[in-house]
C-alpha cells in the first residue's frame, strides 16, 4: 500500500517534471516557457519530495521534506518573477501572437520606475 | 525497484530537454529558466534517489541544490537587470 502510494506519488511528479521541460522547449517566448516551468516544475518536485516523505515515514525526515517543499513554494515564484522583469527590462520579445502588453511604454528606463497607467475612459474596455 | 527506473528514464528525458532550451535558448534570461529547470531536475533525481538507496540523507543535498539554486537565479536576474538599457 505505502509502496503504491510512493510510485504514483513518484511519477506523477516526474511526468510534472517532464512537461515543464517539454513546454521549456516549445513554448514560443520568454514568458510563456517561464509560464511553463515556474508552476509545473514547482508541483513536480513537490510531489516527489512527498514521496521521499512517505516513503520514510519518520516523523524528522517526513518535517525536513515538507520543510523543502515549502521553501521551494516559496522562492520558486519570486525567481520567476525577478527573471520575468529582468527579461522584459532588457527587452524580450513577445510571441506575435500575444494581444495586450499593459507595461508598453509606462517603464522610464532611466530612473528605473514604472509610470502609473493612462487615465481610462468612460466605457472603455480594460 | 522497477517502476523507479521509469522514473528516472522520464527525468532523463526532461534533462535533454531542459539540456536543448539551455543551448539554443536565444537570449540569456532564456538560458537563466532552462538552468532552473535543469535543478529543479537534479532536485527531483536527487529525491528519487533517497528512495531507491535507502539513504535519507540525500535529502539534505536536494534542499541545498534547492536553496543554491534560488540564490544563483537571484543574482543572475540582477546582473541581467543591471545590463539592461
Amino acid at each position: 500500500m505505502k509502496e503504491i502510494l510512493v510510485a504514483t506519488l513518484s511519477f506523477v511528479g516526474a511526468t510534472f517534471v517532464l512537461l515543464a521541460a517539454l513546454g521549456l522547449l516549445r513554448m514560443p517566448d520568454l514568458l510563456t516557457r517561464m509560464h511553463s516551468t515556474a508552476k509545473a516544475g514547482t508541483l513536480g518536485t513537490g510531489l516527489m519530495l512527498l514521496a521521499v516523505a512517505f516513503h520514510y515515514g519518520d516523523v524528522g525526515l517526513a518535517s525536513r521534506a515538507l520543510a523543502a517543499v515549502v521553501f521551494i513554494a516559496l522562492t520558486t515564484p519570486v525567481a520567476a518573477h525577478m527573471i520575468a522583469r529582468a527579461g522584459y527590462l532588457l527587452g524580450a520579445t513577445l510571441w506575435k501572437g500575444s494581444i495586450v502588453d499593459e507595461l508598453a511604454g509606462r517603464y522610464d528606463h532611466t530612473r528605473r520606475i514604472l509610470k502609473p497607467p493612462a487615465p481610462k475612459k468612460p466605457g472603455q474596455r480594460a | 525497484m522497477d517502476a523507479l527506473n521509469v522514473i528516472f528514464v522520464i527525468l532523463a528525458v526532461a534533462m535533454v530537454l531542459a539540456v536543448a532550451r539551455f543551448i539554443i535558448g536565444p537570449t540569456l534570461p532564456d538560458r537563466v529558466i532552462a538552468l532552473d529547470t535543469i535543478a529543479m531536475i537534479s532536485l527531483g533525481t536527487i529525491a528519487v534517489s533517497a528512495i531507491e538507496r535507502e539513504s535519507p540523507d540525500l535529502l539534505d543535498v536536494g534542499v541545498l541544490v534547492a536553496f543554491v539554486t534560488f540564490l544563483g537565479t537571484v543574482a543572475f536576474a540582477l546582473y541581467i537587470e543591471r545590463q539592461a538599457p
